[in-house]
């Protein structure tokens, strides 16, 4: 979070609403460690990154439907894991757990 | 005055690199409930009860120390134990630590410090530099260390000694017997995590002697990795800087490859 405090500066200096997606969890081999982030604006500016740029494109998505009231705050898994197989994956095989809510706090 | 909201609060301590921790509840009743938590002071927000407050704070505490961000589950009101948690929904939280840089002291202001020093600021790292000799010891010559400084070893042990964790390291580069026996003796006294000597095996052999002399028992000097490094082969100073680096996170990553410590071959 730390490296996306410009950013978030910037862009909250100039009104814009922001979504940030956090790791909270990854199991198998994560390309990011807890804690990596990644911020997005209302007009889809992007700052940071969750992954090596596997499923960032699909972060956007989710942060933008939550900021336009769409979709509420929450956990949303990128990856493979045993029951289900999910649209976006990760080239390294592994799963990924995000939080993405808006920064309103 | 408005009170500054929790981002800001956590904004200016990330800022000024304080320790803190910053739990949100990611599921359960309250999802996107901050607490932000440092280590001494009262933490600030609420994830919706009390005890769940309390708990969580203590749990953000332990996690800080050990520089671990991750997700803990609780009861709606801090409940941890399993009879505790029957049908109870579950508040998942996730706790994000910003614990400082880790630090490596390096004593000795030689050739191989100042590539030691580089190496370890990639790794992030805040990197001190002692050396009692004034001429050596200059930050003209180690302009990518935190800080350096011109003093024996001991009163530094004595006055920053108690800061030292497991994360942190002590790397002895000097060879004088005058200045890495105090040296090894005050790391010794320290919980750091990792401490090494440089020598050639003879230099090795005669420190040890040196160190029992001064009542270093066998139990203690398993703590030290002497000669310093992994069995890489190293020549150059920055090649035995990444061989120091790596022997760092092979032992807090508990990998078996092998130190010089425990081979007998030739070093280079």
């Amino acid at each position: 979070m730390k490296d996306l405090l410009e950013d978030i500066n910037r862009w909250r200096a100039a009104g814009e609403r922001i979504a940030v997606a956090r790791v909270v969890d990854i199991e198998g081999s994560g390309p990011r460690d807890p804690g990596a982030a990644m911020a997005v604006t209302e007009s889809g500016e992007v700052a940071g990154s969750v992954s090596g740029g596997c499923v960032e494109g699909a972060v956007v998505g989710q942060a933008l439907a939550i900021l336009d009231g769409t979709e509420s705050a929450g956990v949303t898994t990128f990856g493979y894991s045993d029951d289900e197989a999910f649209a976006v994956g990760l080239t390294c095989g592994g799963t990924i757990h995000l939080f993405i809510e808006e920064l309103n706090w | 005055m408005i009170e500054p909201s929790i981002f800001e609060q956590y904004e200016a301590l990330l800022r000024s690199e304080s320790p803190v921790a910053l739990a949100t509840v990611i599921e359960g009743p309250d999802v996107g409930t901050k607490l932000l938590v440092q280590p001494a002071a009262a933490p600030i927000g609420s994830l919706g009860h009390p005890e769940l407050d309390r708990v969580v704070a203590r749990d953000a505490v332990a996690e800080l120390e050990a520089a671990r961000s991750g997700v803990r589950s609780y009861g709606p009101e801090g409940q941890i134990t399993p009879e505790d948690l029957i049908d109870q929904p579950t508040v998942r939280v996730f706790i994000e630590s910003h614990a400082p840089p880790p630090q490596m002291w390096i004593f000795g202001a030689v050739d191989f410090t100042a590539a030691l020093a580089r190496v370890a600021k990639v790794l992030g790292y805040r990197v001190t530099v002692c050396d009692a000799r004034e001429v050596f010891a200059t930050r003209r010559r180690f302009p990518m260390a935190d800080e350096v400084k011109v003093t024996w070893p001991s009163p530094v042990f004595d006055e920053l000694g108690s800061e030292l964790g497991s994360r942190d390291a002590v790397c002895i580069l000097t060879h004088d017997p005058k200045f890495d026996v105090p040296a090894v003796q005050g790391a010794l006294a320290t919980r750091v995590g990792y401490i090494g000597v440089m020598g050639s095996r003879k230099t090795h052999a005669k420190r040890m002697e040196r160190l029992t002399a001064v009542g270093v028992t066998s139990e203690d000097s398993e703590r030290l990795m002497s000669p310093i490094g992994l069995d890489l082969g190293a020549r150059t100073p920055e090649e035995t800087a990444v061989s120091i680096c790596a022997e760092i996170i092979a032992r807090r990553t508990g990998r078996h490859v092998p130190s010089l410590r425990d081979s007998s071959g030739d070093i280079h």
